[in-house]
C-alpha cells in the first residue's frame, strides 16, 4: 500500500529534477545570448544568471532543512530526519557552488579570489557550520539519537542564515545589495526569473531522491541491524 | 511505602532557581576542589598568548594592534578544552543517568551547568587579561564599565552554546574534534564582535562605534541562552 505514494513521490521528484535541469539551460541560453549587458560589470555581469538563483536556493533549502529540524524535535518523524538530511546535503553543496561562482566572479570584477566582505565571510561560516552537521550525522550509529542531535544542531547552525542574508543590508560590505526581479533590466528579468525556478526545482528534486536514498539506508539497517559474519575462508586463528 | 510520596512531592517543589543553584554550586565545588583543570587552562591560555607575539614579531605597535584578537582567540580556544570536559565527571561515573533523574526540569540542568562554564571562562580572562596586558602593553583604562561588560558578554556568548554542543557531543568518541567543528562557526558573531569591542576599548574609541557591537554581543547572548535552554531538554531525552 505504502509503494504507491513513494513511487509517486519519486516520480514526482524525477520530474522536478528534469524539469529543473531544462530551465536552467533554457534560461541561460536565454541571458547569455541577450545583446544587453550589465551596465557596470560588462559581461562578467551574466554570471547574475547562475549566481543569484544559486544564493535564493541555498537559503530555501536550508530553510527547508529548519522546518524539517522542527518537525523532527516536536512530531517525531523519521521522514522529515530524511528530509532535513538531503536539504542539509543540498545546501551545502549550493553554498560551495555559491562561493565559488563569486570567488571566479570577485577574481574577474574586484581582482581577487577572496575578500574578507561580511557577505562572503558569513556564506563560508555558514556552509562550515552545516557541513559539520554532516559530520556529525556520519558519527552517530544509534539513529533516534542521530535523528535528534543533527535536528538541534541544525535549529541552532541555522542561526547563520539571517545573519547571511542582513549582511550586506547592516554591515558595511563591498559586496551589492540582493539582486531581485525588480532590480535589474527587463530584459534580464525572465532569464533571471527562470533560472530560480531551474534551480528550486532542481534541488526539490534533488532533496526527493536524497531523501529516498536515506529512507532506504535507514529501512537497510533496520533490517540488518549487525555487520555479516566474516566468512569462514576469511577468517584468521589467532 | 507511606514515606515515598512525601518524599516525592517534597523533592518537586524544588524550584528552577534553586534547582539552577545546586547544580551551578555542585559542578563548581568539584571543580573547586580539585583546582588542577583551571591551572593548567591558565597556563594554556598563557602560552598561546605569547605564541601569537612569537608569531608577530617583537614589533609592539603591530601586538598592540592585533592584542584584542590574540587575547580571544586564546580565551575561544582554551574554554573550548574546557566546555568539552564539563560533561566528563557525569559521563565517566554514569552519573549523568543519576543527574536526569532528579526532579527538576532539563532546564535547570543546562542554565546551572552553563552558568558554572560561564564562571571558570570569565576567571580564565580574569587570569590572562593581566599577561596580556604586560605582553602588549595595552592600556584597558579608557572605559572600565564597558569593558567589563564586554568581556561579561564574551563569557556568556561562549559559554551557553558551548554547554549545549558539550552535551551534544559528550558521548562522541571523537568529542575533541567534533566540539569545535560544530561550536566554531556559532561563536563567530560573539567573538568578531568581542574583538572589534576590545580594540575600540584599546584604541579609545575615536569614532563611538563600540555600541554596534555592544548590541550584537547582547543580542547574540540573548538568543544563545534562550534556544540553548530549550534545545537542552531535546538533547538529553536522548
Amino acid at each position: 500500500m505504502t509503494d504507491i505514494p513513494k513511487k509517486r513521490s519519486l516520480k514526482r521528484a524525477t520530474f522536478l529534477l528534469i524539469s529543473g535541469i531544462l530551465l536552467i539551460l533554457g534560461a541561460h541560453a536565454w541571458g547569455l545570448t541577450a545583446p544587453l549587458n550589465e551596465v557596470q560589470m560588462g559581461i562578467t555581469g551574466r554570471i547574475l544568471y547562475v549566481h543569484v538563483p544559486t544564493a535564493w536556493v541555498a537559503l530555501l533549502v536550508f530553510c527547508i532543512a529548519f522546518g524539517a529540524a522542527i518537525r523532527v524535535l516536536w512530531a517525531g518523524s523519521k521522514r522529515a530526519d530524511y528530509i532535513e538530511e538531503a536539504s542539509l546535503e543540498v545546501g551545502v553543496v549550493l553554498t560551495i557552488m555559491l562561493l565559488v561562482q563569486g570567488s571566479i566572479w570577485g577574481r574577474a570584477t574586484w581582482e581577487t579570489w577572496w575578500t574578507w566582505d561580511p557577505r562572503l565571510t558569513s556564506s563560508a561560516v555558514m556552509a562550515i557550520s552545516f557541513a559539520g552537521i554532516l559530520v556529525l550525522r556520519g558519527m552517530l550509529h544509534d539513529p533516534d539519537k542521530r535523528r535528534t542531535i543533527s535536528a538541534v544542531s541544525t535549529i541552532i547552525a541555522f542561526m547563520n542564515v539571517p545573519v547571511v542574508y542582513f549582511s550586506v543590508k547592516l554591515l558595511p560590505s563591498i559586496h551589492q545589495l540582493q539582486s531581485t526581479p525588480n532590480t535589474v533590466d527587463s530584459e534580464m528579468h525572465w532569464p533571471l526569473r527562470t533560472a530560480a525556478f531551474g534551480f528550486l526545482f532542481l534541488s526539490l528534486g534533488l532533496i526527493g531522491l536524497r531523501a529516498r536514498v536515506a529512507e532506504l539506508r535507514a529501512i537497510r539497517t533496520e533490517e540488518e541491524p549487525d555487520l555479516p559474519p566474516v566468512p569462514e575462508t576469511l577468517q584468521v586463528e589467532v | 511505602m507511606s514515606l515515598t510520596p512525601d518524599i516525592v512531592s517534597e523533592r518537586r517543589e524544588v524550584g528552577l532557581i534553586r534547582a539552577i543553584g545546586l547544580i551551578f554550586k555542585k559542578d563548581i565545588l568539584i571543580e573547586w576542589r580539585s583546582k588542577s583543570r583551571l591551572t593548567g587552562m591558565s597556563c594554556y591560555a598563557i602560552t598561546l598568548l605569547m605564541l601569537f607575539a612569537f608569531a608577530v614579531g617583537p614589533d609592539p605597535v603591530m601586538l598592540q594592534k592585533h592584542a584584542s584578537a590574540y587575547v580571544w582567540m586564546s580565551v575561544v580556544t582554551v574554554s573550548t578544552l574546557l566546555l568539552s570536559q564539563s560533561f566528563q565527571n557525569e559521563l565517566e561515573s554514569d552519573a549523568l543517568e543519576g543527574l536526569l533523574l532528579v526532579p527538576v526540569p532539563p532546564a535547570a540542568i543546562y542554565y546551572g551547568k552553563a552558568l558554572s562554564n560561564f564562571v571558570w571562562i570569565l576567571l580564565l580572562e580574569i587570569i590572562s587579561l593581566p599577561f596580556a596586558v604586560l605582553l602588549f602593553q595595552l592600556d584597558l583604562t579608557s572605559e572600565p564599565l564597558m569593558f567589563t561588560a564586554v568581556f561579561l558578554l564574551g563569557a556568556g556568548g561562549v559559554a551557553a552554546p558551548g554547554t549545549l554542543y558539550a552535551g551534544l557531543t559528550g558521548r562522541l568518541a571523537a568529542q575533541q574534534l567534533m566540539l569545535p567543528v560544530l561550536l566554531f562557526p556559532l561563536l563567530i558573531p560573539t567573538v568578531l564582535s568581542a574583538v572589534k569591542a576590545t580594540n575600540l576599548i584599546i584604541t579609545h574609541d575615536p569614532f563611538d562605534q563600540i555600541s554596534a557591537w555592544f548590541a550584537v554581543m547582547c543580542a547574540f547572548n540573548a538568543i544563545y541562552w534562550t534556544l540553548c535552554g530549550v534545545m537542552f531538554s531535546k538533547v538529553v531525552d536522548e
